[in-house]
């Protein structure tokens, strides 16, 4: 389900980071975080992606938003291709897609005030020059976030861990943006906070026309909150499509060993599930096997996957997958 | 089936600058052979310092277990010398931590920390000691152990630093494991090996084990028993299928409204807890959970409910918790 205009389209995202070499000789050895990494987002909509720690799914986010240069590929977000931009026109850019990170606590600075934290960016940036308004703004910000309005002369270490994500919240939306690149929103909090959280999102999401690419691991919150889902595995999409047919139809075996590892909170239905438990561990990213990156632990790898990289293929309408054997 | 552990209101308390906080006020819980109990509940609600209580590995002197017994086989180990208790620890009862990387010890091989519990314990020597490291491994799946033993702890993954943390749990065959937080800083697939792992491990071995953890999948899929914690107190207590189908405590009914499941039609809206949870040096009068608790009436706020029995093997500390029923079907 492509939509006509897509607000943010990437397209062949490579991120490669050198590591080791240096001080002692030897030649630095690549790490290839995101390998030609390509999708779309429509206005409006929420496109998960989930994948395991190290699959390159944060830094496929972080390379959207230019926090790391990428090696190689194009990001177009709102019909203007970013590598193009000067760095004056890249902050104004930078304005319209905003960041939720997971741990509130290390990126909120300890130093100032609730009220300061969301504030900063509304005077940096000449939203509201005016200081009289930048507090009633400040105020209106917390409101959607569902916090008080007492809550600006607090300091962060006053707060619950929902509570500092709420202020995160409040700062993205402080830039009126677009698009909100959500890492990890709700990992580090506890599940009762998680889902107050979520509806947040959701109920700002329909309040401000917000679009969200939805960076996770956990894909039962991924499931909930998004309207299309990509699949990622050592630096490569494997599966995208939408939501149903990604939970209800997945076709790459390592999306279907994913929902199958989940355990379901209800001990009559887990013991009738019956569960693939993958063997072996994620390879390195330093030295990814050749062929299909997947296939060590792939349950119907055959001779072919071990030399063939399969390609992200439509298998359906709007459904890809990257497997020679679906 | 036999008491293994039997946990007799038990009370750790910390004394800081902000005042008491009671991480643990008054619980009782205990475990039986063989079997798997969880303790569930959220971050702060006493779950892992009750686990450290078992162990006498309180942080002293800001902790401290102001009342309770710890009866392990029969044995009060609130009254035994340190001296025995070392015995008792990594021996009798094994350990497992949520950070494995933080349990091993950096500078030391596997084979050293490996070889280092039997030869304590066991008064196992040089081959002998080797050739159990090398069985400990391959038991829990790392294959190669004679050249494994060799290397550090950085040298592994975080899956296999928790296969080997498992090796060192069962190196003394322990009749109990704890296990806090085993799984939750790996990734779901890893998840599901390592927990596989646990449980055929400890079938195979006669260990029960307790399981600490906030995630109600894990405990759906692998306890046969569960107490459900929030602010220093058990505030349901049942066996795993009852409590997911019967659940008779507001708490641990709203813990599992608030979480999206995977097997169910996605829901328009998820349903919080509302609220924070509470802080444990300044607790409401009443119920813990009542500033919280969508069905909290008067009584809530001025009498604080007791554990007590609703059904046969059911526990629950709730002035309503005969009126709550069954949670209504998701909506198609």
């Amino acid at each position: 389900m492509s939509t006509p205009e897509p607000i943010l389209r990437v397209e062949n995202l490579v991120k490669h980071f050198e590591v080791g070499g240096g001080l002692f000789g030897g030649r630095p050895a690549v790490v290839k975080a995101v390998d030609g990494v390509s999708f779309e987002i429509g206005r409006g909509e929420t496109l998960g992606l989930v994948g395991e720690s190290g699959c390159g799914k944060t830094t496929t986010g972080r390379c959207i938003l230019r926090l790391e240069p990428p090696t190689g590929g194009r990001v177009i977000f709102e019909g203007r291709d970013l590598s193009t931009l000067s760095d004056g026109e890249m902050r104004g850019m930078r304005r319209r897609m905003q960041v939720i990170f997971q741990d509130p606590y290390s990126s909120l600075n300890p130093r100032m005030t609730v009220g300061q934290i969301i504030a900063e960016p509304l005077a940096v940036h000449r939203i509201v020059p005016d200081r009289a308004a930048r507090a009633a703004r400040v105020q209106d910000l917390l409101r959607h976030a569902g916090l008080l309005p007492a809550m600006a002369r607090r300091y962060p270490h006053e707060l619950s861990g929902g509570q500092r994500q709420r202020v995160g919240i409040a700062r993205a939306l402080a830039m009126e943006p677009s698009l909100i690149i959500c890492d990890e929103p709700v990992s580090a909090l506890d599940v009762s906070i998680q889902a107050q959280i979520i509806n947040l999102l959701e109920e700002l999401q329909a309040e401000f026309g917000l679009t969200y690419l939805f960076v996770a691991h956990d894909l039962s919150v991924v499931r909930h909150i998004s309207d299309r889902v990509a699949v990622m595995y050592l630096g490569k999409i494997v599966e995208i499509t939408d939501r149903k047919s990604l939970y209800e139809d997945p076709l790459h075996p390592y999306t279907k060993a994913l929902l199958s590892a989940v355990p379901i909170p209800d001990p009559v239905v887990e013991a009738r599930r019956e569960h693939v438990v993958l063997g072996g561990e994620v390879p390195s990213p330093l030295n990814p096997p050749l062929g299909c990156v997947f296939h060590p632990r792939c349950p119907i790898a055959v001779a072919e996957c071990r030399t063939t990289v399969p390609e992200l293929r439509q298998i359906r309408p709007g459904h890809r997958a990257a497997c020679i054997r679906v | 089936m036999e008491v293994l552990l039997d946990v007799r209101g038990l009370r750790t308390h910390f004394h800081t600058s902000a005042g008491v906080i009671r991480a643990v006020d008054g619980v009782s819980w205990d475990v039986r052979k063989g079997e798997t109990v969880a303790l569930v509940g959220e971050s702060g609600c006493g779950k892992s310092v009750t686990a450290l209580s078992v162990m006498r590995l309180v942080s002293a002197p800001a902790g401290r277990i102001v009342a309770g017994e710890i009866v392990f086989k029969g044995r009060n180990l609130l009254a035994l010398a340190e001296e025995e208790m070392r015995r008792v620890r990594g021996r009798e009862i094994g350990m497992i931590f949520q950070e494995p990387m933080t349990s091993l010890n950096p500078v030391l091989t596997i084979g050293r920390q490996l070889t280092e519990t039997v030869e304590t314990h066991l008064g196992m020597t040089g081959a002998q000691s080797q050739a159990r490291a090398v069985e400990l491994l391959s038991l829990v799946g790392i294959p190669d152990g004679a050249r494994r033993l060799r290397q550090f702890p950085h040298q592994f993954s975080g899956g296999m630093r928790q296969r080997i943390m498992i090796a060192m749990a069962l190196a003394c065959d322990p009749a109990l494991i704890l296990a806090d937080e085993p799984t939750t800083a790996l990734d779901v697939t890893i998840q599901a090996q390592i927990l596989e792992l646990m449980k055929s491990l400890s079938r195979r071995l006669g260990a029960a084990i307790m399981m600490i953890t906030h995630n109600l999948g894990v405990v759906a899929r692998y306890a046969d028993r569960v107490n459900v914690m929030y602010a220093g107190k058990i505030v349901e207590r049942a066996t795993a299928r009852e409590i997911y189908a019967n659940p008779r405590h507001p708490y641990t009914l709203g813990l599992l409204r608030s979480v999206p499941r995977l097997d169910e039609p996605r829901r328009a809206k998820l349903q919080p807890i509302s609220g924070q949870p509470p802080d444990l040096s300044r607790l409401p009068v009443g119920c813990s959970f009542a500033p919280r608790c969508a069905f909290a009436i008067d009584r809530c706020r001025e009498d604080e409910p007791g554990l007590e029995p609703v059904a046969t093997d059911h526990l629950s500390a709730c002035w309503l918790a005969s009126e709550l029923h069954a949670p209504a079907p998701a909506p198609a």
